[in-house]
């Protein structure tokens, strides 16, 4: 059986959130993915996040395409609102999802067969709108499900387990993203949930599309020697030069973080992040020098993650589309016919 | 047996069929429909056909009307007057008029000596030189020249002249200039006509009162009109023709009708305005359609409006809606396949793949409307049956009903109505209840409650197009799978009571039974009525929805010969009868019309015919 109910077994008393609920309260289902998979760790992240954040389980949507990433989102947030889509097509149904009602927290998890081959052109569309979600790639290289095809994100010369290296250059899905515009891009490390999981809540506060490249080693096709997407490719090559915090909305101790020669990012909740070291000259609003930094990193084989770009400044699609506030699907039918006299007198017109 | 349906010189008022031939890009589409919309002012059943080429300048182009005092104003094929405006296509335009009908040409330049026919009369007007004379910008001796012929046409077949200056003041009201040119070029021609021709030809049009509370409408305005009355409020799309002015106009009626404005408490902020509407132009059809499923799933009225090429793309998505039980609303404005085709054609060619788009098992319920005024009410009845039956709902219209504009009855609403959101559980509801799963309800109708998301956990569910059992588990298990499409079988053979009814009509003494659908409904009455002259009655029956009705498979029974009269090459609908019936395809014989242009009458009629004399 494919989805294994977790037991729920009472600890010893677990800290309790703003809404009074424990971090077992935001967990899913038993996992079904290999042991030591990275996308594990990225759901224990997601899980913490929201658990920190007192996101009521009931108002989180959480979407996903096809894929081993694909599955994640029954072992989070068992109390959440749940739709399994189709490969590649999690971002337009998300879309359509945003638009009916705006009150929910979407996150959308993928992986890098369904963001960057399948569903690429969704995934650029889904950006270029500012639909307000989080949008996580689970990215390892390779194809699980299928059994350890090459996919898009691999790099020149990455190794499958069997088979010829790969000779074609990775979509690299955070520069992608960097030129169409995308107002909150951060790549990170499954292995590193001290840094993933401030993104992750920085993510959720976001007022936008947030994109999160998580790589994330798959230990039965990719994790071996020649592969770029390994453990150990990742905590040789990574480079952590752009740190931040998140500090949410109602917790005031903003004052206890040095000021210095620090960035603040103001979310459109009120939420800051909080650039606590960036490299010289790094401005996290200034896409080129992002990118320019990015890749002058990439050619030296490094592979830099943190909160690497953010504009809160974007109208996101709602905001574009002057919709209410609240729910477009609750807008009561009376506000949305025109009425018997209105269709009588618009076909005046039509004779 | 042969019918000859001769037509009678003397009684052609109000009688009678003008085809106009110009060249795309030329601004005659304002002048064709100006003629057409004055003979509906007149109060007399008119239609008119645009036949245009998938081309923005150059090709050639038609456009026809009909004006027939009976109402039978489906395409004719024998014109009694021809303008013959485009030099590419004089051979071919010339050849179509009726043995003693007119031409009329631009007499600017000699015609062709092997043009002329001994049995019809040719009109000279010299349109480009009038104009050259009377207009001075290059682009407006072009354009006027379209008014001055349709000024020409309305001495020639008695239109009233004040009726057409009064449109056109309408139409230019606020551009005088144009408006200025407009009734100039109206008048050259008209008082070129008047002056050497014989005015009126031997048919003309004389008021009547036929048209009463009637209007004039395409069907994609109306499908858009239907739409914003069914309270949608999420729409994706991707152009295409012939389907984009649905969304053209769904857009422009919620600016209209959807926008509400909100007034600000700060004297120093501006008041805002609110959109009680959001439709999205999406990156393609499968970006379309998702939009509407995740619209759908929260609750939102959602549909998309497409042509054949975007159902084969929607494909994927449309059997996840189905499997999963999302409402949908999908509008198809056929045009001509397979592949590309023929975008600017009408056809019926997309009936199969809608009845069962996807992979897997599945069947969907689909509406066919003959007309705009239907467009408009089955576009209702769409989202209440999507929402009711949670699952996809296609529309089925076609170029034909979609880009032409039609003399339909008044569209009505009734304030009374009160849209179906099917089985929906609020956190009530749930509050009421011990557990929830979200298949394992089903009422009378094998349709579960769903709840939205949003609701109380104890409705929160995962929504998967794997395989799953009855409570949304998933599975692998042959019976826990088999449970829950064959649950989805019943549901949609249930939606039969609830699509519209066939419309049947019967004639006494009837042998045969003709069956039909959709746009081929005015073509196929006409038919009726020469065959019935004829002395052979039919029955008529004409399909309205899908799943079919017992009603169907009776009337087919009933007959030992049933025609099926459909506009696609494999005679689509036939099959579906009898697939979905069990009732055999061997009493049941094609017509099919699939060129792309409009049915006409004479086409039932030549192949009924046909086939009983064999």
């Amino acid at each position: 059986m494919p989805s294994i109910t977790k037991p729920l077994i009472p600890l010893s008393p677990l800290p309790k959130n703003d809404l009074g609920l424990t971090i077992r309260d935001y967990e899913g289902q038993m996992s079904t993915l290999c042991a030591g998979c990275g996308h594990d760790s990225v759901t224990a992240a997601i899980v913490h996040a929201f658990w920190e954040l007192s996101t009521p389980p009931h108002m989180i949507a959480k979407l996903s395409g096809i894929g081993c990433s694909s599955k994640t989102p029954t072992y989070f947030v068992r109390g959440a609102h749940g739709f399994n889509s189709a490969h590649g097509r999690m971002v337009p149904i998300a879309t359509g999802a945003i638009a009916a009602n705006r009150e929910l927290t979407y996150i959308g998890i993928s992986g890098d067969g369904d963001s960057l081959s399948i569903g690429l052109g969704h995934l650029m569309h889904g950006i270029r709108r500012n639909v307000k979600m989080v949008y996580i790639i689970e990215n390892n290289g390779v194809y699980g499900l299928t059994k350890g095809q090459m996919s898009a994100s691999a790099d020149i010369g990455s190794r499958p387990k069997k088979g010829e290296a790969n000779a074609l250059a990775p979509i690299d899905p955070v520069t992608t993203a960097l030129s169409l515009g995308a107002t909150f891009i951060a790549r990170s490390f499954s292995g590193d949930k001290e840094q993933l999981v401030p993104i992750v809540k920085a993510a959720i506060a976001h007022n936008g599309f947030a994109l999160i490249d998580v790589i994330s080693p798959c230990v039965t096709f990719n994790d071996h020697e020649g592969s770029t997407k390994s453990y150990k490719f990742m905590r040789d090559h990574e480079v952590k030069e752009v740190q931040t915090d998140f500090v949410p909305i109602r917790a005031e101790i903003r004052a206890k973080i040095p000021a210095d020669d620090a960035i603040e990012v103001t979310m459109h909740d009120g939420s800051v992040v909080h650039f606590r070291s960036v490299p010289e000259g790094y401005d996290p609003h200034d896409r080129m020098k992002v990118e320019e930094y990015i890749r002058d990193r990439q050619s030296r084989g490094e592979i830099v993650t943190g909160l690497l770009y953010v504009d809160e400044s974007a109208k996101e699609l709602h905001e574009l589309n002057a919709t209410p506030t609240s729910a477009l699907a609750k807008v009561p039918y009376s506000s949305l016919c025109p009425g018997a006299e209105a269709l009588a007198s618009m076909q005046e017109d039509f004779r | 047996m042969a019918i000859d349906v001769v037509r009678d010189q003397r009684t052609q008022v109000n009688d009678f069929a003008i085809k106009l031939a110009n060249v795309n890009g030329t601004g005659s589409a304002s002048a064709n429909s100006l003629l057409m919309q004055a003979i509906f002012r007149m109060g007399i059943p008119v239609s008119g056909k645009n036949l245009f080429p998938s081309n923005i300048q150059g090709l050639p182009t038609w456009y026809e009307i009909r004006v027939n005092r009976t109402g039978y104003t489906a395409r004719a094929l024998d014109y009694d007057l021809v303008v013959a405006m485009n030099s590419q296509t004089y051979a071919q335009d010339i050849a179509d008029v009726r043995h003693g009908g007119y031409v009329i040409y631009d007499s600017s330049w000699p015609l062709d000596p092997d043009l002329s026919r001994d049995d019809v009369t040719f009109l000279g007007i010299p349109l480009a030189k009038m104009c050259l004379e009377n207009f001075k910008a290059p682009r407006e001796r072009i354009l006027m020249k379209n008014i001055a012929y349709a000024g020409a046409v309305v001495a020639l077949v008695g239109i009233d002249v004040e009726l057409v200056a009064d449109l056109l003041a309408e139409t230019f009201a606020r551009n005088e200039a144009l408006r200025d040119s407009n009734q100039r070029a109206l008048r050259l021609g008209y008082d070129f006509a008047m002056e050497h021709l014989r005015c009126p030809l031997p048919f003309y049009v004389e008021r009547m009162e036929a048209n009463g509370t009637s209007i004039l409408i395409n069907g994609n305005l109306a499908a858009a009109l239907g739409c914003l009355y069914a309270g949608a409020t999420v729409a994706g799309w991707y152009p295409i023709t012939p389907a984009t002015a649905v969304m053209d106009n769904f857009i422009q009626l919620c600016a209209r009708y959807r926008r509400e404005t909100v007034v600000s408490e700060d004297p120093n902020v501006p008041d805002t305005t609110r959109n009680n509407y959001l439709i999205i132009q999406a990156e393609d059809e499968i970006a379309s359609i998702g939009m509407v499923l995740g619209a759908g799933w929260n609750g939102a009225r959602a549909f998309t409006s497409t042509s054949g090429p975007g159902i084969s793309l929607m494909n994927e998505l449309l059997g996840l809606a189905y499997y999963t039980e999302i409402p949908a609303v999908i509008i198809d404005v056929q045009r001509t396949g397979p592949s590309t085709g023929m975008p600017t054609r009408t056809q019926q060619a997309d009936i199969m793949m809608c009845a069962y788009a996807s992979h897997g098992d599945t069947k969907h319920i689909v509406v066919f409307p003959a007309n705009p005024y239907e467009c408009f009410e089955f576009a209702v009845q769409a989202f209440d049956l999507a929402e009711r039956f949670q699952t996809p709902v296609f529309m089925l219209s076609d170029l034909d009903i979609g880009m032409n504009d039609w003399v339909v009855p008044e569209l009505r609403w009734d304030d009374a109505y009160v849209w179906d959101r099917g089985p929906v559980l609020s956190d009530e509801d749930l509050s009421r209840m011990s557990e929830f799963f979200r298949y394992n309800s089903a009422n009378d109708d094998f349709v579960a409650a769903r709840t939205l998301p949003g609701s109380d956990e104890k409705g929160a569910y995962f929504i998967r197009g794997s395989g799953h059992d009855k409570y949304g588990h998933y599975t692998e298990n042959p019976p826990e799978y088999q449970e829950v499409v064959d649950r989805l079988k019943k549901k949609h053979a249930a939606s039969a009571a609830h699509v519209p009814a066939p419309v049947i009509e019967r004639r006494d003494g009837a042998a045969i039974g003709v069956i039909t659908i959709g746009s081929c409904d005015l073509a196929v009455r006409e038919a009726l009525d020469q065959l019935a002259d004829a002395g052979l009655p039919a029955d008529f029956l004409r399909v309205r929805g899908f799943p079919f009705v017992a009603e169907v498979r009776a009337f087919v029974e009933e007959h030992e010969h049933c025609f099926v009269v459909e506009q696609n090459r494999d005679a689509q609908l036939r099959s579906l009868i009898s697939i979905e019936t069990g009732v055999g395809i061997e009493t049941m014989h094609p017509v099919l019309a699939y060129g792309g242009f409009p049915l006409s009458a004479q086409q039932v009629v030549d192949s009924v015919l046909a086939k009983l004399e064999n």
